[in-house]
């Protein structure tokens, strides 16, 4: 079965592409790419007239809660939301029930992932058993299962000793280690920022060193070590400039942010919405314009969703004790749009933070629109407005704090590994 | 006048509302004076007070002031309640409110609670404390006394001391004196002080001399013992040293000047008995007052239109 896509702005920052092309994907592979109206016969044709067409996106950065929190998110339902967000490659992090750190979890997931998933699934393993920071895990065996990466996300590795040595050992398997940054201790009991909007809704801040003192710590082991050190969600300005003063030195370090730390400050929780709780908080004005400009200068090297999918009643209720997490998937794209309406980043890099980059640090193939490469492929309406409507998700969780929120650009169709899904 | 079915905190009081409260005190006041301590404008009404949390004088303070109303009030205990089987607060509220009640009085460890039930739930809410956002009936009882002694706010130099951090009656009280145009200082260690403080419009102490000098009200908060075993204190005889308020430094104020303490008190932490019992403390009279205000407060949301 052959398919054409024609009529797009075929945009791949990999290949160096931007203009009118047409692609051709035989099965699940993409077989030849030719100039406009020049491509050849096929079975069936996809008029991409008024969108771009690029890689289908990476995430480096996704719970999809299975095994162990079906009622939050499955494989099944996080796989889609990803597709329906421009996704077609996700990287699972491993706080899932039981913690995937073993490969008995990892094959789980994988075969999982094979019957049920809608997109290519990557786990991601812990770093240490029952990511308590205390025993490193099997990096080998869980490298051989199918991991890409390791990293006890939703808790950092409190001991510097232990963090040195998956530092260390992971040079073995040349593998990203990925940290969740944050003194426990310092954010002990808080739900959002601390500063002025704390102190008014008299809830408990986490202060923006409780992120930074890690931050810190860890460059500083990712220095002695050499190993890959890869700093998730990046929420402030200090650790900005830290990891900024890093690259510079020559340390071997790459960083993310998600949406909600370029869109939203803390000034938004007064309302006491819940759907505004994550870790690290929503910060202020300062930092909002210090990640953006970190992703202009490319301190940080991609946008991932943190997508933490969860259940109504777990946030329907008092702040205190809400969870924290942001279903992030299905606006992901769109919020990252906003940074090319503002200047921020153009259109090329913008995808190549969101494709080509986490695939670059993760190593997969994926994130290119290369001859034989998987057809994993976006295309989408840059001009088309809309109004998020989170009863609309696909995914599980709709604890978006974009509820109502008027933007633009539309997933119109993905096509994962050859197969192709239309939304509109 | 108000529009609101809810009192949710002082910050979002306009002076005016502010002091329709108070009035509407004034006249509850001479109610309580009298020999037969009761007025009949909430008959067939039910208050629930709805506490999670330990407290003598607020719960028997808004007790005694929907009796006085002729309103029926039921105390709903935590301890005995499903709560303890698990359910949810959104479910025992939700449960409260088709009980018949017309008013929910809450108290909760958690910010934001009062709020939150404000949005799921028609009846009138009332803010009776929330973690440390605000306890806006003790800011209003407060002002009524500091009123009543003072005859205005405006103008006035107001030292409270104590917690700041932690302490939702600060945090109502700094609200409230502003708005009526009191200039307010908050007294206590760098660790009990909230980030940003200063943006409310107050002025920031680190030593109880300075920041006592010359006030016209004195409001010492309860420190909460827990703090020393969290690390914000070495001891709390080193905070007595540093911050309780003595006879010895009360002469630093006005001569004029009144003592206040939301209560409950402890005496050799934050305040000495020499004080607290002394000719300058009016701490009993906030207590009397708080039923004055709070009967206000139920009888003016009664009459706000659904």
């Amino acid at each position: 079965m052959k398919t054409l896509i024609k009529n797009g702005r075929v945009i791949d920052p990999s290949l160096n592409i931007d203009g009118y092309k047409e692609i051709l994907i035989e099965g699940s592979k993409i077989k030849s790419l030719h100039p406009k109206n020049k491509g050849p016969k096929s079975d069936r044709v996809i008029d991409a007239s008024g969108c771009i067409v690029i890689p289908g996106l990476v995430d480096m950065h996704t719970h999809l809660r299975e095994p162990g929190f079906e009622y939050k998110e499955t494989i099944k339902t996080g796989t889609l939301s990803a597709l329906k967000g421009g996704f077609t490659s996700v990287c699972c992090m491993p706080n899932t029930n039981p913690i995937n750190d073993s490969i008995t979890v990892t094959e789980y997931i994988i075969e999982k992932a094979l019957k049920e998933g809608a997109c290519t699934v990557y786990p991601i393993g812990a770093i240490t058993k029952g990511q308590n920071g205390e025993a490193l895990t099997e990096l080998e065996a869980l490298i051989k299962a199918g991991c890409i990466a390791f990293s006890d996300d939703g808790k950092p590795v409190i001991n510097s000793l232990i963090m040195r040595r998956a530092l260390e050992y992971s040079k073995i398997f040349d593998v990203p280690v990925i940290s969740h940054c944050e003194d426990l201790k310092l954010s002990e009991g808080g739900v959002m920022n601390e500063g002025f909007v704390s102190t008014i809704l008299g809830l408990k801040g986490i202060p923006k060193a409780a992120e930074e003192v890690m931050v810190a710590r860890d460059l500083a082991l990712c220095e002695l070590t050499g190993g890959r050190l890869h700093i998730a969600h990046v929420s402030t300005e200090g650790s900005v400039k830290l990891i900024k003063e890093a690259k510079a030195r020559g340390v071997n370090v790459t960083s993310e942010t998600c949406p909600h730390y370029f869109c939203l400050t803390d000034e938004s929780l007064k309302s006491y919405n819940t759907n505004l709780k994550v870790n690290p908080p929503l910060r202020t004005e300062k930092d909002v314009k210090a990640i953006k400009q970190g992703l202009k200068d490319g301190t940080i090297d991609i946008i991932a969703t943190d997508h933490a999918p969860h259940h109504f009643d777990d946030k329907n209720k008092e702040f205190d004790t809400a969870v924290f997490g942001i279903s992030g998937l299905e606006t992901a794209f769109a919020l990252g749009l906003q940074l090319v309406e503002q200047g921020v980043l153009n259109l090329k890099q913008l995808i190549t933070k969101m494709s080509i980059t986490p695939a670059k640090i993760m190593r997969i193939k994926k994130g290119t629109l290369a001859v034989n490469a998987d057809a994993d492929i976006a295309i989408i309406d840059l001009n088309k407005k809309f109004v998020v409507d989170s009863s609309k998700f696909l995914s599980k969780g709709k604890n978006t704090p974009f509820d109502g929120f008027h933007l633009k650009g539309t997933v119109e169709k993905t096509i994962s590994v050859g197969k192709i899904h239309e939304w509109t | 006048m108000f529009k609101s079915k809810d009192l949710l905190g002082i910050k979002d009081l306009t002076p005016k509302e502010i002091n329709f409260i108070l009035d509407t005190a004034s006249g509850f006041k001479d109610v309580l004076a009298r020999d037969i301590k009761k007025v009949p404008p909430l008959r067939g009404k039910t208050v629930v007070n709805l506490f999670f949390e330990p407290s003598t004088r607020t719960r028997t303070s808004f007790t005694l002031a929907g009796k006085r109303l002729s309103a029926d009030v039921v105390n709903f205990s935590v301890n005995t309640s499903s709560v303890v089987k698990g359910e949810t607060l959104k479910d025992t509220a939700l449960t409260i409110q088709s009980l018949g009640a017309d008013f929910i009085v809450i108290r909760h460890a958690s910010s934001g609670v009062p709020h939150f039930l404000s949005k799921i739930l028609n009846i009138s809410i009332i803010n009776a404390g929330d973690g440390a956002n605000e306890h806006p009936t003790q800011a209003l009882l407060d002002l009524f006394t500091i009123r009543s002694h003072k005859k205005k706010i405006n103008g006035l130099t107001v030292a409270i001391i104590g917690d700041i951090a932690h302490s939702r009656v600060a945090k109502s009280n700094i609200y409230g004196l502003t708005k009526l145009g009191a200039k307010v200082r908050v007294i206590c260690p760098p660790t009990l002080m909230p980030a940003g403080i200063d943006k409310l419009g107050v002025d920031v102490f680190h030593s109880i001399e300075q920041g006592i000098k010359n006030a016209d009200v004195i409001m010492t908060l309860r420190l909460q013992l827990e703090r020393q075993v969290k690390g914000f204190l070495p001891s709390l005889e080193e905070y007595f040293k540093l911050y309780g308020l003595t006879a010895e430094r009360l002469k630093l104020a006005r001569d004029n000047a009144i003592v206040m303490h939301p209560g409950p008190m402890n005496r050799g932490v934050e305040i000495d008995s020499e004080v607290a019992d002394g000719p300058q403390s009016v701490i009993l009279e906030q207590v009397t007052n708080g039923i004055a205000v709070r009967m206000a407060v139920l009888y003016i949301l009664a009459g706000v239109r659904r």
